[in-house]
């Protein structure tokens, strides 16, 4: 198969970047799409030039490093899926195709099809977790956990936090990711005890990050690789105002100011 | 910190603004459209009704509470565009054709054509200084002739064709504005989800065609002047 891509070039987060157009030839229509990228940037090096910069690590669909938009869709046409299980079979033969990196306020180009996703992170570091104490392992049975809550939890703690859904709003919101991170720990017994406390931090987190808000456009669920349901975001804003209006910690806790690293 | 002072910070708490006051302003729609359809009823239905309301106590009251409503609704609304708008300062070169359907993208649009609409509306049929021609006249019973009215002005091509294009943005606008209100209010569940996405369409169109129904009627020659 062969291909006209053109991929977005950018050297450093203060540079400017622009579309770089690359034809590749003979390229197996069983090859994953970054199998492609590294066949043109092993040309690339081969010529003398910098190869194209992009994240990957599992290549499982599993990690969520290998973002880039495709074709104006995040992770590439085929709904579900990575940009590493995506294959060339599922592109049409010689045809264009456009590489971006994400685009947000919050994940700033770092180089070329790679955006610094820290954002997210403090997300996380606001709430996204539960506090227990370290010792030796708890009886398997002390805390029962319905079936039910299990395959919920389940179903939103497949997020692999790789910004699909903030590269997909047309308002860079960040609502699915947050709404699935706080629904995977409000759903459990164990995530019950600081319920309140984390969906304030988070969502107050994801406000400081410099994401957009959420205008119901649900484009998000359709970009995301893990296809996480929209009535977590739904859940987010329920456990949100129910922490605003009843829970102490809303009127106790100071609000962290967001700071520069 | 005062919790709504606080929640009102947060993305979430100006969000549910829009959405509350969204529901209020859908609840007044839904009267405003009934109360129009008393001109089915004939003209002494709809200028005593008329009449009533234009000597309530509470009608400054209660327009003055609307006036806070679309306020609130609309400078909220426009702020969370503005930064959404920030969120993404470089643009995609391909715009992702995923979701984001033409009457969500276009809801400070067709949002901000309605309030040019309400106030050409209120010229038009409140103030009368628009396209009518003379003063309000009164009825038999001495009250104002809306009904009259109505027929007079909806038997102008021109103002018709502004009346059914600002109900098909109204349209544009509740579509997308009733679902959305639906998850903005946290009420997503998969056991109700099928009825949110019937209900959305269905009550839209009951308002839109409630209120288009009158210049139709009007031009279509099935609603006679004079009371």
């Amino acid at each position: 198969m062969e291909f006209t891509l053109h991929i977005w070039r950018q050297h450093g987060a203060a540079e400017h970047g622009a579309f770089v157009t690359y034809p590749v030839r003979g390229i197996s229509p069983d090859l994953s799409f970054l199998e492609m990228l590294d066949i043109l940037n092993e040309e690339l090096v081969g010529r003398g030039e910098a190869p194209i910069a992009f994240d990957h690590d599992c290549r499982e669909g599993i990690c969520g490093s290998c973002a880039m938009v495709i074709n104006g869709d995040p992770h590439g046409p085929l709904p579900g899926t990575t940009t590493c299980q995506l294959y060339m079979r599922h592109f049409q033969n010689a045809t264009d195709i456009t590489v971006e990196p994400w685009r947000a306020r919050a994940f700033p180009v770092l180089r070329d099809l790679i955006v610094d996703r820290s954002a997210l992170d403090s997300v996380i570091q606001a709430g996204g977790y539960v506090s227990v104490n370290t010792g030796a392992a708890p009886d398997a049975h002390a805390i029962t956990v319905a079936k039910q809550a299990a395959d919920a939890a389940f179903e939103a703690a497949a997020c692999i936090g790789c910004g699909a859904c903030v590269a997909a709003c047309p308002n860079g919101a960040a609502m699915l990711f947050t709404a699935a991170k706080v629904a995977q720990l409000a759903i459990m017994p164990q995530g019950r005890p600081e319920r309140s406390r984390r969906v304030i931090g988070m969502v107050e987190a994801m406000d400081d990050a410099g994401f957009g808000n959420c205008t119901n456009h649900y484009a998000c669920t359709e970009a995301c690789p893990k296809q996480i349901p929209l009535r977590f975001i739904a859940q987010l804003n329920r456990e949100f105002l129910s922490a605003a209006l009843s829970s102490r910690e809303f009127v106790e806790l100071a609000r962290p100011h967001a700071h520069e690293e | 910190m005062n919790r709504l002072v606080r929640l009102f910070r947060t993305s979430i708490g100006r969000k549910l603004v829009v959405a509350a006051s969204g529901v209020l302003l859908l609840g007044f729609l839904v009267v405003h459209a009934a109360g129009n359809l008393l001109i089915l009823k004939g003209p002494d239905a709809l200028n005593g009704y008329a009449d009533w309301m234009q000597g309530h106590p509470l009608l400054w009251g209660f327009r003055l509470g609307l006036l806070g409503l679309f306020g609130v609704h609309i400078v909220t609304a426009v702020r969370l565009a503005h930064a959404n708008r920030a969120a993404r300062p470089v643009p995609y070169r391909r715009i992702a054709r995923l979701g984001a359907r033409l009457p969500g993208r276009l809801m400070v649009v067709s949002g901000l054509l309605l309030l040019a609409f309400l106030v050409f509306h209120l010229l038009h049929l409140t103030a009368r200084v628009v396209a009518q021609s003379g003063n309000p006249l009164l009825d038999d019973a001495g009250r104002v002739d809306v009904y009259g009215m109505l027929v007079a002005g909806f038997s102008q091509p021109l103002i018709v064709t502004i009346y059914l294009g600002a109900m098909a943005l109204l349209g544009l606008h509740l579509v997308h504005a009733i679902e959305g209100m639906f998850q903005t209010l946290g009420f997503n569940h998969d056991s109700y989800q099928t009825l949110i996405r019937v209900l959305a369409p269905l009550l839209t169109l009951l308002i839109v065609g409630g209120f288009a129904a009158i210049p139709l009627l009007v031009i279509g020659g099935h609603l006679h002047g004079g009371g």
